[in-house]
Protein backbone atom coordinates (compact mmCIF):
# COMPACT_ATOMS: atom_id res chain seq x y z
CA UNK A 1 0.00 0.00 0.00
CA UNK A 2 1.19 3.48 -0.98
CA UNK A 3 -0.66 6.53 0.62
CA UNK A 4 -2.84 6.34 3.79
CA UNK A 5 -5.76 9.00 4.00
CA UNK A 6 -7.52 10.26 7.41
CA UNK A 7 -11.15 10.43 6.58
CA UNK A 8 -13.07 13.32 8.78
CA UNK A 9 -16.64 12.00 9.56
CA UNK A 10 -19.93 14.09 11.19
CA UNK A 11 -23.27 13.02 12.04
CA UNK A 12 -22.86 10.33 9.28
CA UNK A 13 -21.30 12.16 6.16
CA UNK A 14 -17.90 12.46 5.16
CA UNK A 15 -16.16 15.97 5.47
CA UNK A 16 -15.93 17.16 1.71
CA UNK A 17 -12.18 18.36 1.95
CA UNK A 18 -11.50 14.23 3.18
CA UNK A 19 -13.66 13.25 0.16
CA UNK A 20 -11.06 15.10 -2.04
CA UNK A 21 -8.38 13.78 -0.02
CA UNK A 22 -9.33 10.31 -0.66
CA UNK A 23 -9.58 11.22 -4.67
CA UNK A 24 -5.78 12.98 -4.59
CA UNK A 25 -4.66 10.33 -2.93
CA UNK A 26 -5.64 7.27 -4.90
CA UNK A 27 -4.75 9.25 -7.79
CA UNK A 28 -1.18 9.73 -6.43
CA UNK A 29 -1.19 6.03 -5.41
CA UNK A 30 -2.34 5.17 -8.82
CA UNK A 31 0.95 6.82 -10.55
CA UNK A 32 3.24 5.72 -7.60
CA UNK A 33 2.11 1.94 -8.80
CA UNK A 34 -0.06 1.10 -5.49
CA UNK A 35 -3.13 1.83 -3.57
CA UNK A 36 -4.36 4.33 -1.60
CA UNK A 37 -6.39 3.10 1.73
CA UNK A 38 -8.80 5.35 4.41
CA UNK A 39 -8.74 5.33 7.88
CA UNK A 40 -12.09 6.12 9.75
CA UNK A 41 -12.39 6.70 13.58
CA UNK A 42 -15.72 6.97 15.59
CA UNK A 43 -18.70 5.31 17.26
CA UNK A 44 -21.55 3.17 15.57
CA UNK A 45 -22.89 5.75 13.17
CA UNK A 46 -19.36 4.20 10.90
CA UNK A 47 -21.48 1.95 9.09
CA UNK A 48 -20.30 -0.96 6.81
CA UNK A 49 -21.99 1.26 4.11
CA UNK A 50 -20.54 4.32 4.62
CA UNK A 51 -17.24 3.61 5.31
CA UNK A 52 -17.23 0.70 1.99
CA UNK A 53 -18.56 4.34 0.32
CA UNK A 54 -14.79 5.98 0.52
CA UNK A 55 -14.46 3.04 -2.21
CA UNK A 56 -16.90 5.21 -4.98
CA UNK A 57 -13.46 8.00 -4.44
CA UNK A 58 -10.94 5.18 -4.72
CA UNK A 59 -9.70 4.18 -1.66
CA UNK A 60 -9.63 0.13 -1.58
CA UNK A 61 -9.60 -0.36 2.02
CA UNK A 62 -11.12 1.72 4.69
CA UNK A 63 -9.77 0.78 8.32
CA UNK A 64 -12.11 1.39 11.18
CA UNK A 65 -10.91 2.02 14.51
CA UNK A 66 -13.39 2.61 17.80
CA UNK A 67 -12.42 6.09 19.41
CA UNK A 68 -14.08 9.21 20.17
CA UNK A 69 -14.48 11.71 17.43
CA UNK A 70 -13.52 14.91 16.71
CA UNK A 71 -10.20 14.66 18.41
CA UNK A 72 -7.17 14.39 17.05
CA UNK A 73 -4.70 12.07 19.46
CA UNK A 74 -6.66 8.96 19.28
CA UNK A 75 -6.44 9.56 15.41
CA UNK A 76 -2.56 9.63 15.59
CA UNK A 77 -2.93 6.14 17.35
CA UNK A 78 -4.79 4.64 14.95
CA UNK A 79 -2.85 6.34 11.74
CA UNK A 80 0.21 5.02 13.71
CA UNK A 81 -0.66 1.51 14.51
CA UNK A 82 -2.11 0.42 11.04
CA UNK A 83 0.93 2.60 9.05
CA UNK A 84 2.96 0.23 11.42
CA UNK A 85 1.19 -2.99 10.70
CA UNK A 86 0.70 -2.62 7.14
CA UNK A 87 3.70 -0.05 5.41
CA UNK A 88 2.59 2.67 4.25
CA UNK A 89 4.61 5.50 1.90
CA UNK A 90 2.72 8.39 2.69
CA UNK A 91 -0.16 9.61 5.31
CA UNK A 92 -2.53 12.31 3.60
CA UNK A 93 -4.97 14.93 4.94
CA UNK A 94 -7.29 17.46 3.36
CA UNK A 95 -8.12 20.86 4.95
CA UNK A 96 -9.42 21.36 7.97
CA UNK A 97 -8.24 22.03 11.78
CA UNK A 98 -8.20 18.16 12.65
CA UNK A 99 -5.73 17.40 9.75
CA UNK A 100 -3.54 19.46 10.79
CA UNK A 101 -3.23 18.10 14.49
CA UNK A 102 -3.63 14.72 13.39
CA UNK A 103 -0.83 15.26 10.86
CA UNK A 104 1.70 17.18 13.48
CA UNK A 105 0.53 14.06 16.28
CA UNK A 106 2.44 11.46 13.69
CA UNK A 107 5.49 13.48 12.53
CA UNK A 108 6.33 13.29 16.15
CA UNK A 109 5.14 9.85 16.63
CA UNK A 110 7.02 8.97 13.53
CA UNK A 111 10.13 10.99 13.26
CA UNK A 112 7.89 11.81 9.91
CA UNK A 113 8.61 14.86 7.59
CA UNK A 114 5.69 16.72 7.07
CA UNK A 115 4.29 20.02 4.85
CA UNK A 116 0.97 22.05 5.41
CA UNK A 117 -1.17 24.36 3.37
CA UNK A 118 0.00 21.70 0.74
CA UNK A 119 -2.09 22.59 -2.72
CA UNK A 120 -0.72 20.13 -5.09
CA UNK A 121 1.03 17.04 -5.27
CA UNK A 122 3.27 15.78 -7.69
CA UNK A 123 5.00 12.38 -8.51
CA UNK A 124 8.81 12.69 -9.46
CA UNK A 125 11.60 10.54 -9.38
CA UNK A 126 9.16 7.55 -7.68
CA UNK A 127 7.96 9.66 -4.64
CA UNK A 128 5.89 12.40 -3.62
CA UNK A 129 6.65 16.12 -4.13
CA UNK A 130 3.95 18.38 -1.78
CA UNK A 131 4.20 22.28 -3.18
CA UNK A 132 3.33 24.25 -0.68
CA UNK A 133 2.73 28.63 -0.80
CA UNK A 134 4.88 31.10 1.66
CA UNK A 135 5.17 33.98 2.47
CA UNK A 136 1.44 35.04 1.85
CA UNK A 137 1.22 32.89 -1.43
CA UNK A 138 4.53 34.83 -2.87
CA UNK A 139 6.90 32.20 -3.68
CA UNK A 140 5.32 28.24 -3.55
CA UNK A 141 8.15 25.58 -2.40
CA UNK A 142 8.52 21.88 -3.98
CA UNK A 143 9.28 20.18 -0.58
CA UNK A 144 10.25 16.41 -0.69
CA UNK A 145 10.48 13.90 2.08
CA UNK A 146 13.66 11.79 3.85
CA UNK A 147 12.23 8.72 4.91
CA UNK A 148 9.37 7.29 5.08
CA UNK A 149 6.02 7.78 5.94
CA UNK A 150 6.13 11.70 4.40
CA UNK A 151 3.46 13.52 5.57
CA UNK A 152 1.37 15.59 3.75
CA UNK A 153 -1.36 18.25 5.06
CA UNK A 154 -3.37 20.29 2.30
CA UNK A 155 -4.85 23.47 2.12
CA UNK A 156 -8.75 24.02 2.22
CA UNK A 157 -9.60 23.01 -0.86
CA UNK A 158 -6.69 21.88 -2.32
CA UNK A 159 -8.04 18.47 -3.36
CA UNK A 160 -11.10 18.05 -5.35
CA UNK A 161 -13.75 15.13 -4.53
CA UNK A 162 -14.25 13.29 -7.71
CA UNK A 163 -16.24 9.61 -7.85
CA UNK A 164 -13.84 7.08 -9.57
CA UNK A 165 -16.40 4.92 -10.58
CA UNK A 166 -14.86 2.13 -8.09
CA UNK A 167 -16.86 -0.30 -6.02
CA UNK A 168 -16.95 -0.65 -2.25
CA UNK A 169 -13.99 -0.65 -0.54
CA UNK A 170 -13.14 -3.15 1.70
CA UNK A 171 -13.87 -2.40 5.25
CA UNK A 172 -11.09 -3.90 8.06
CA UNK A 173 -11.62 -3.44 11.79
CA UNK A 174 -8.69 -2.66 13.54
CA UNK A 175 -8.17 -2.43 16.99
CA UNK A 176 -6.43 0.23 18.54
CA UNK A 177 -5.05 0.63 22.55
CA UNK A 178 -4.90 4.46 22.80
CA UNK A 179 -2.23 6.08 24.48
CA UNK A 180 -2.52 7.44 27.99
CA UNK A 181 -2.42 10.75 26.75
CA UNK A 182 -5.26 10.23 24.11
CA UNK A 183 -7.68 9.91 26.77
CA UNK A 184 -7.16 13.26 28.57
CA UNK A 185 -9.08 15.39 26.45
CA UNK A 186 -12.41 14.79 26.62
CA UNK A 187 -15.27 16.77 23.97
CA UNK A 188 -17.78 18.67 26.15
CA UNK A 189 -19.87 19.51 23.10
CA UNK A 190 -19.32 19.34 19.41
CA UNK A 191 -20.49 21.73 16.60
CA UNK A 192 -22.24 24.61 18.21
CA UNK A 193 -23.59 26.94 16.13
CA UNK A 194 -23.56 30.20 17.88
CA UNK A 195 -25.60 32.72 16.21
CA UNK A 196 -28.22 32.71 13.45
CA UNK A 197 -28.21 29.97 11.08
CA UNK A 198 -27.70 32.38 7.86
CA UNK A 199 -27.35 31.51 4.17
CA UNK A 200 -24.28 32.68 2.21
CA UNK A 201 -23.88 29.78 -0.18
CA UNK A 202 -26.03 30.25 -2.28
CA UNK A 203 -25.94 33.95 -2.58
CA UNK A 204 -24.40 35.90 -6.02
CA UNK A 205 -23.68 39.05 -4.01
CA UNK A 206 -21.79 38.72 -0.91
CA UNK A 207 -20.54 41.88 1.42
CA UNK A 208 -18.13 40.35 3.90
CA UNK A 209 -16.84 42.58 7.05
CA UNK A 210 -13.69 41.78 8.68
CA UNK A 211 -11.69 43.52 12.03
CA UNK A 212 -11.52 46.57 9.90
CA UNK A 213 -15.23 47.35 10.77
CA UNK A 214 -14.16 48.66 14.03
CA UNK A 215 -17.07 46.99 16.28
CA UNK A 216 -19.83 44.28 15.92
CA UNK A 217 -22.43 47.63 14.83
CA UNK A 218 -19.86 48.17 11.95
CA UNK A 219 -22.04 44.89 10.51
CA UNK A 220 -24.83 47.55 10.09
CA UNK A 221 -22.91 48.68 6.83
CA UNK A 222 -22.41 45.83 5.50
CA UNK A 223 -26.16 44.91 5.56
CA UNK A 224 -27.46 48.04 4.19
CA UNK A 225 -25.03 47.51 1.34
CA UNK A 226 -25.73 43.58 0.99
CA UNK A 227 -29.39 44.98 0.61
CA UNK A 228 -29.20 47.13 -1.97
CA UNK A 229 -27.18 44.63 -3.53
CA UNK A 230 -29.63 42.30 -3.05
CA UNK A 231 -26.98 40.10 -1.24
CA UNK A 232 -25.93 38.23 2.01
CA UNK A 233 -23.50 39.47 4.22
CA UNK A 234 -20.69 36.98 4.80
CA UNK A 235 -17.68 37.48 8.27
CA UNK A 236 -14.02 36.52 8.63
CA UNK A 237 -13.09 34.53 11.43
CA UNK A 238 -11.79 37.38 13.62
CA UNK A 239 -15.09 38.66 14.27
CA UNK A 240 -17.05 35.47 14.59
CA UNK A 241 -14.72 34.56 17.30
CA UNK A 242 -15.34 38.03 18.45
CA UNK A 243 -19.07 37.46 18.42
CA UNK A 244 -19.52 39.83 16.03
CA UNK A 245 -21.62 38.16 13.72
CA UNK A 246 -23.14 34.50 13.17
CA UNK A 247 -20.53 31.45 12.56
CA UNK A 248 -22.72 30.42 9.66
CA UNK A 249 -21.82 33.14 8.32
CA UNK A 250 -18.37 32.83 8.49
CA UNK A 251 -15.95 31.96 5.49
CA UNK A 252 -12.65 29.97 5.57
CA UNK A 253 -10.40 27.46 7.09
CA UNK A 254 -13.15 26.15 9.51
CA UNK A 255 -16.37 27.90 8.01
CA UNK A 256 -17.55 28.36 4.26
CA UNK A 257 -16.66 28.29 0.41
CA UNK A 258 -17.76 30.21 -1.36
CA UNK A 259 -17.78 31.06 -5.14
CA UNK A 260 -20.29 34.07 -5.52
CA UNK A 261 -20.27 36.51 -8.65
CA UNK A 262 -19.51 39.24 -6.36
CA UNK A 263 -17.56 39.13 -3.28
CA UNK A 264 -17.14 42.57 -1.58
CA UNK A 265 -14.50 42.77 1.65
CA UNK A 266 -14.74 45.35 4.09
CA UNK A 267 -12.14 45.68 6.67
CA UNK A 268 -10.47 42.52 5.48
CA UNK A 269 -6.57 42.07 5.64
CA UNK A 270 -7.06 38.79 3.63
CA UNK A 271 -4.68 36.14 5.58
CA UNK A 272 -4.81 32.82 3.85
CA UNK A 273 -7.02 30.96 5.96
CA UNK A 274 -9.65 33.75 4.60
CA UNK A 275 -8.43 33.88 1.17
CA UNK A 276 -9.26 30.03 0.75
CA UNK A 277 -13.03 30.08 1.71
CA UNK A 278 -13.50 32.82 -1.72
CA UNK A 279 -10.55 33.53 -3.95
CA UNK A 280 -13.28 31.33 -6.34
CA UNK A 281 -15.56 34.86 -6.40
CA UNK A 282 -15.79 35.95 -10.08
CA UNK A 283 -15.17 39.60 -8.97
CA UNK A 284 -13.72 40.41 -5.64
CA UNK A 285 -13.71 43.79 -4.76
CA UNK A 286 -11.93 45.17 -1.61
CA UNK A 287 -11.70 47.83 0.79
CA UNK A 288 -9.37 48.43 3.39
CA UNK A 289 -7.59 52.07 4.92
CA UNK A 290 -4.13 49.94 4.98
CA UNK A 291 -2.61 49.86 0.97
CA UNK A 292 -0.36 46.80 2.22
CA UNK A 293 -3.24 45.19 2.89
CA UNK A 294 -2.70 41.48 1.50
CA UNK A 295 -6.32 41.45 0.16
CA UNK A 296 -4.84 43.91 -2.40
CA UNK A 297 -3.29 40.80 -4.00
CA UNK A 298 -5.60 39.35 -5.57
CA UNK A 299 -8.55 41.94 -5.50
CA UNK A 300 -9.67 43.09 -8.99
CA UNK A 301 -10.66 46.50 -7.90
CA UNK A 302 -9.13 47.54 -4.57
CA UNK A 303 -9.97 50.74 -2.76
CA UNK A 304 -7.93 51.94 -0.17
CA UNK A 305 -9.59 53.94 2.12
CA UNK A 306 -12.32 54.49 4.94
CA UNK A 307 -15.07 52.00 4.67
CA UNK A 308 -17.10 54.01 7.27
CA UNK A 309 -17.26 56.89 4.76
CA UNK A 310 -17.36 54.97 1.51
CA UNK A 311 -20.01 52.34 2.46
CA UNK A 312 -23.08 54.41 3.29
CA UNK A 313 -22.35 56.48 0.34
CA UNK A 314 -22.52 53.48 -2.37
CA UNK A 315 -25.28 51.57 -0.22
CA UNK A 316 -27.48 55.00 -1.47
CA UNK A 317 -25.66 55.45 -4.68
CA UNK A 318 -26.78 51.25 -5.37
CA UNK A 319 -30.50 52.31 -4.61
CA UNK A 320 -30.69 55.60 -6.48
CA UNK A 321 -29.34 53.67 -9.43
CA UNK A 322 -31.54 50.67 -9.35
CA UNK A 323 -34.60 53.11 -8.55
CA UNK B 1 1.54 25.40 38.61
CA UNK B 2 4.22 25.73 36.51
CA UNK B 3 3.38 27.08 33.08
CA UNK B 4 5.92 27.72 29.99
CA UNK B 5 5.75 29.87 26.79
CA UNK B 6 6.57 28.70 23.88
CA UNK B 7 8.01 32.07 21.66
CA UNK B 8 9.25 32.45 18.69
CA UNK B 9 11.24 35.25 16.93
CA UNK B 10 10.38 36.80 13.72
CA UNK B 11 11.03 39.04 11.15
CA UNK B 12 9.44 42.10 11.57
CA UNK B 13 6.36 43.42 10.05
CA UNK B 14 8.02 45.62 8.12
CA UNK B 15 10.84 43.85 6.91
CA UNK B 16 10.25 42.14 3.38
CA UNK B 17 10.01 38.31 4.16
CA UNK B 18 12.02 36.10 0.98
CA UNK B 19 13.79 33.48 0.57
CA UNK B 20 17.17 32.49 -0.03
CA UNK B 21 17.48 30.68 -2.70
CA UNK B 22 20.94 29.56 -1.74
CA UNK B 23 20.15 27.86 1.70
CA UNK B 24 16.19 27.13 0.41
CA UNK B 25 15.67 28.99 3.82
CA UNK B 26 14.01 32.40 5.13
CA UNK B 27 16.55 35.12 4.72
CA UNK B 28 16.35 36.21 8.41
CA UNK B 29 18.81 39.19 8.14
CA UNK B 30 17.20 42.78 9.00
CA UNK B 31 15.07 43.96 12.18
CA UNK B 32 13.78 40.79 14.20
CA UNK B 33 10.33 40.75 16.55
CA UNK B 34 8.57 38.38 18.90
CA UNK B 35 6.39 36.62 17.03
CA UNK B 36 2.36 38.89 17.76
CA UNK B 37 0.57 35.22 17.96
CA UNK B 38 2.73 34.65 21.26
CA UNK B 39 2.03 37.74 22.76
CA UNK B 40 -1.64 36.14 23.19
CA UNK B 41 -0.11 32.78 24.59
CA UNK B 42 2.02 35.21 27.12
CA UNK B 43 -1.35 36.95 27.81
CA UNK B 44 -3.32 33.70 28.75
CA UNK B 45 -0.78 32.63 31.18
CA UNK B 46 -0.67 35.98 32.89
CA UNK B 47 -5.19 35.98 33.36
CA UNK B 48 -4.55 32.49 34.60
CA UNK B 49 -2.57 33.36 36.98
CA UNK B 50 -4.56 36.66 38.02
CA UNK B 51 -7.59 34.78 37.52
CA UNK B 52 -7.21 33.34 41.06
CA UNK B 53 -8.59 29.56 40.50
CA UNK B 54 -4.73 28.40 40.02
CA UNK B 55 -1.82 29.08 41.41
CA UNK B 56 0.97 29.96 39.07
CA UNK B 57 4.26 29.81 40.32
CA UNK B 58 6.03 30.26 37.74
CA UNK B 59 5.87 31.21 33.79
CA UNK B 60 8.76 30.72 31.66
CA UNK B 61 9.42 31.71 28.21
CA UNK B 62 11.30 29.36 25.91
CA UNK B 63 12.70 30.14 22.18
CA UNK B 64 15.06 27.98 20.10
CA UNK B 65 16.38 30.54 17.96
CA UNK B 66 20.04 31.99 16.74
CA UNK B 67 22.35 33.54 20.02
CA UNK B 68 20.85 37.38 19.10
CA UNK B 69 17.52 36.76 20.11
CA UNK B 70 18.08 38.49 23.69
CA UNK B 71 15.64 41.46 22.59
CA UNK B 72 12.73 38.86 21.65
CA UNK B 73 13.25 36.97 25.03
CA UNK B 74 13.23 40.45 26.74
CA UNK B 75 9.98 41.63 25.17
CA UNK B 76 8.55 38.06 26.14
CA UNK B 77 9.69 38.64 29.81
CA UNK B 78 8.35 42.03 29.49
CA UNK B 79 4.72 41.08 28.66
CA UNK B 80 5.17 38.93 31.61
CA UNK B 81 7.20 35.99 31.71
CA UNK B 82 9.58 35.53 35.01
CA UNK B 83 12.62 34.07 33.39
CA UNK B 84 13.28 33.17 29.88
CA UNK B 85 15.00 29.92 28.53
CA UNK B 86 17.35 30.44 25.52
CA UNK B 87 17.66 26.88 23.27
CA UNK B 88 20.66 28.00 20.97
CA UNK B 89 23.26 26.13 18.72
CA UNK B 90 24.48 26.23 15.33
CA UNK B 91 23.21 23.00 14.46
CA UNK B 92 19.90 23.47 15.02
CA UNK B 93 20.18 25.60 12.06
CA UNK B 94 17.47 24.44 9.13
CA UNK B 95 15.41 22.06 11.44
CA UNK B 96 12.15 21.77 9.69
CA UNK B 97 9.06 21.74 11.29
CA UNK B 98 9.42 17.64 13.27
CA UNK B 99 13.28 18.56 14.04
CA UNK B 100 11.94 21.97 15.98
CA UNK B 101 9.49 20.25 17.18
CA UNK B 102 11.70 17.62 18.54
CA UNK B 103 13.95 20.18 20.34
CA UNK B 104 11.16 22.24 21.86
CA UNK B 105 9.81 19.31 23.29
CA UNK B 106 13.80 18.29 24.83
CA UNK B 107 13.78 21.49 26.34
CA UNK B 108 10.68 21.71 27.45
CA UNK B 109 10.86 18.37 29.43
CA UNK B 110 13.89 20.06 31.29
CA UNK B 111 11.29 22.07 32.79
CA UNK B 112 8.53 19.49 33.51
CA UNK B 113 5.97 22.22 33.15
CA UNK B 114 2.38 21.83 34.04
CA UNK B 115 0.99 23.73 31.09
CA UNK B 116 2.85 24.95 28.01
CA UNK B 117 0.89 27.89 25.93
CA UNK B 118 1.76 28.94 22.57
CA UNK B 119 0.58 31.11 19.46
CA UNK B 120 -1.64 28.61 17.15
CA UNK B 121 0.81 30.19 14.52
CA UNK B 122 4.08 31.82 13.51
CA UNK B 123 3.42 35.41 11.34
CA UNK B 124 6.61 33.63 9.09
CA UNK B 125 6.41 29.79 9.02
CA UNK B 126 2.30 29.78 9.61
CA UNK B 127 2.54 26.11 10.00
CA UNK B 128 0.22 25.76 13.20
CA UNK B 129 1.77 22.52 13.90
CA UNK B 130 4.42 22.64 16.54
CA UNK B 131 2.17 22.47 19.73
CA UNK B 132 0.90 19.38 18.40
CA UNK B 133 4.33 18.20 17.35
CA UNK B 134 5.63 18.96 21.02
CA UNK B 135 2.44 17.42 22.75
CA UNK B 136 3.13 14.05 21.50
CA UNK B 137 7.09 13.60 21.91
CA UNK B 138 5.76 14.82 25.97
CA UNK B 139 2.73 12.56 25.73
CA UNK B 140 0.41 15.27 26.84
CA UNK B 141 -2.86 15.82 25.66
CA UNK B 142 -3.31 18.91 23.24
CA UNK B 143 -5.55 21.53 21.65
CA UNK B 144 -4.69 24.35 18.74
CA UNK B 145 -6.32 27.35 18.09
CA UNK B 146 -8.08 27.80 21.66
CA UNK B 147 -10.11 30.94 21.91
CA UNK B 148 -11.61 30.45 25.42
CA UNK B 149 -9.30 28.82 28.22
CA UNK B 150 -10.95 28.55 31.94
CA UNK B 151 -9.08 26.49 35.16
CA UNK B 152 -11.91 23.92 36.05
CA UNK B 153 -10.63 21.57 38.90
CA UNK B 154 -7.38 20.37 38.11
CA UNK B 155 -7.39 20.60 34.23
CA UNK B 156 -8.89 23.52 31.63
CA UNK B 157 -11.81 23.80 29.76
CA UNK B 158 -11.04 24.51 26.35
CA UNK B 159 -13.42 26.15 23.31
CA UNK B 160 -12.22 26.50 20.07
CA UNK B 161 -13.82 26.51 16.18
CA UNK B 162 -13.43 23.53 14.82
CA UNK B 163 -15.17 21.93 10.89
CA UNK B 164 -18.92 22.05 12.42
CA UNK B 165 -18.60 24.93 14.75
CA UNK B 166 -17.45 24.99 18.36
CA UNK B 167 -16.12 22.94 20.20
CA UNK B 168 -15.41 22.63 24.22
CA UNK B 169 -13.40 20.55 25.44
CA UNK B 170 -11.80 19.64 28.98
CA UNK B 171 -8.43 18.74 29.14
CA UNK B 172 -6.52 17.11 31.81
CA UNK B 173 -3.11 18.65 32.73
CA UNK B 174 -0.05 18.78 32.14
CA UNK B 175 -1.54 19.64 28.31
CA UNK B 176 0.01 21.60 25.38
CA UNK B 177 -2.62 24.51 23.91
CA UNK B 178 -1.83 26.68 21.45
CA UNK B 179 -4.04 30.16 21.07
CA UNK B 180 -5.97 31.85 18.54
CA UNK B 181 -5.13 35.50 18.47
CA UNK B 182 -9.28 35.96 19.83
CA UNK B 183 -8.50 34.24 23.03
CA UNK B 184 -7.55 37.95 24.50
CA UNK B 185 -6.33 41.07 23.86
CA UNK B 186 -2.81 41.30 25.06
CA UNK B 187 -1.64 44.33 27.43
CA UNK B 188 1.14 46.59 26.58
CA UNK B 189 4.32 46.32 29.05
CA UNK B 190 4.40 49.28 31.18
CA UNK B 191 8.02 51.32 31.07
CA UNK B 192 9.19 49.51 34.22
CA UNK B 193 8.46 45.69 33.31
CA UNK B 194 10.23 46.61 30.01
CA UNK B 195 13.17 48.26 32.15
CA UNK B 196 13.11 45.08 33.88
CA UNK B 197 13.22 42.58 31.86
CA UNK B 198 17.27 43.00 30.92
CA UNK B 199 17.81 41.69 34.72
CA UNK B 200 15.28 38.94 34.90
CA UNK B 201 17.34 35.57 34.61
CA UNK B 202 18.04 33.74 30.92
CA UNK B 203 19.39 29.98 30.81
CA UNK B 204 20.77 29.63 27.81
CA UNK B 205 21.02 25.86 26.81
CA UNK B 206 22.56 23.75 23.80
CA UNK B 207 21.74 20.69 22.51
CA UNK B 208 23.99 18.80 24.75
CA UNK B 209 22.32 20.50 27.83
CA UNK B 210 18.77 18.88 26.97
CA UNK B 211 19.90 15.64 26.00
CA UNK B 212 19.08 16.55 22.05
CA UNK B 213 20.14 13.77 19.98
CA UNK B 214 22.71 15.68 17.19
CA UNK B 215 21.40 13.51 14.58
CA UNK B 216 17.50 14.40 14.91
CA UNK B 217 18.03 18.06 14.07
CA UNK B 218 19.49 20.78 12.06
CA UNK B 219 19.13 20.42 8.09
CA UNK B 220 20.84 16.71 8.52
CA UNK B 221 18.52 15.25 10.97
CA UNK B 222 15.00 16.95 9.13
CA UNK B 223 12.72 14.65 7.63
CA UNK B 224 11.32 17.37 4.23
CA UNK B 225 13.93 19.14 2.23
CA UNK B 226 13.39 21.89 0.19
CA UNK B 227 13.51 20.90 -3.59
CA UNK B 228 12.46 23.81 -5.29
CA UNK B 229 11.69 27.52 -4.98
CA UNK B 230 9.25 29.12 -7.70
CA UNK B 231 7.20 32.30 -8.23
CA UNK B 232 3.38 31.61 -8.21
CA UNK B 233 1.20 31.98 -11.22
CA UNK B 234 1.26 35.26 -12.38
CA UNK B 235 -2.39 36.97 -11.93
CA UNK B 236 -3.55 40.00 -13.52
CA UNK B 237 -2.67 43.20 -10.77
CA UNK B 238 -6.74 44.44 -9.87
CA UNK B 239 -7.36 47.78 -10.34
CA UNK B 240 -6.38 50.26 -7.63
CA UNK B 241 -8.26 53.17 -6.43
CA UNK B 242 -6.76 55.66 -3.56
CA UNK B 243 -9.99 57.37 -1.80
CA UNK B 244 -9.32 60.98 -1.95
CA UNK B 245 -12.83 62.66 -3.05
CA UNK B 246 -15.28 60.08 -1.89
CA UNK B 247 -18.19 61.05 -4.12
CA UNK B 248 -16.06 60.08 -6.89
CA UNK B 249 -14.48 56.52 -5.53
CA UNK B 250 -18.24 55.78 -5.28
CA UNK B 251 -19.11 56.89 -8.95
CA UNK B 252 -15.99 54.37 -9.96
CA UNK B 253 -16.71 51.56 -8.24
CA UNK B 254 -20.55 51.86 -9.01
CA UNK B 255 -19.60 52.08 -12.90
CA UNK B 256 -17.05 49.08 -12.52
CA UNK B 257 -19.97 47.02 -11.26
CA UNK B 258 -22.36 47.98 -12.97
CA UNK B 259 -20.16 47.48 -16.45
CA UNK B 260 -19.59 43.61 -15.02
CA UNK B 261 -23.61 43.48 -14.81
CA UNK B 262 -23.34 42.80 -10.95
CA UNK B 263 -26.27 45.69 -10.43
CA UNK B 264 -29.51 44.12 -11.17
Amino acid sequence: MSILVYALHYEGEFNKNSLGAVSEGAKLAKELGGEAAAVVVGGDDLTDELCASLGGYGASKVYRVKGPEGLAQPVVDAMAKVIADEGFKYALFGGGLLGFEIGAGLTARLNAGVTMEVTAVKVQDGGLVAERPILQDSAIVDVGYVGEPGIIIGRLNAFDATESGDGAAEVVDVDVQLEDHSTKAVMVTRGEQRGADVNIEDADILVAGGRGLGKAEGFDLCESLAEALGGAVAATRAVVDAGWYPYAAQIGQTGKTVAPKLYLAAGISGAIQHKVGMQSAENIVAINKDANAPIFEFSDLGIVGDLNKILPKLTDAVKAKKG
Amino acid sequence: MKICVLVKEVPDAAVEKRMDQGSKRLDRSGETTLNQFDTHAIEAAMQIREGGKADVEEIVAVTMAPADAGRTLNKAVALGADRSVHLTDESLAGSDVCATGYALAKVLESESPDLVLLGQQSADGECYTIGAVVADHLKMPSLTQVIKLDVEGAGLRCERQAEYGYDTVDVELPAVISVGDAINEPRYPSLKAIMGAKKKQRDTKGTGDVGIEADRVGAEGSRTQVLAINPPAEKAAGEIIEDEDTNETVERILAWLDERKLIG
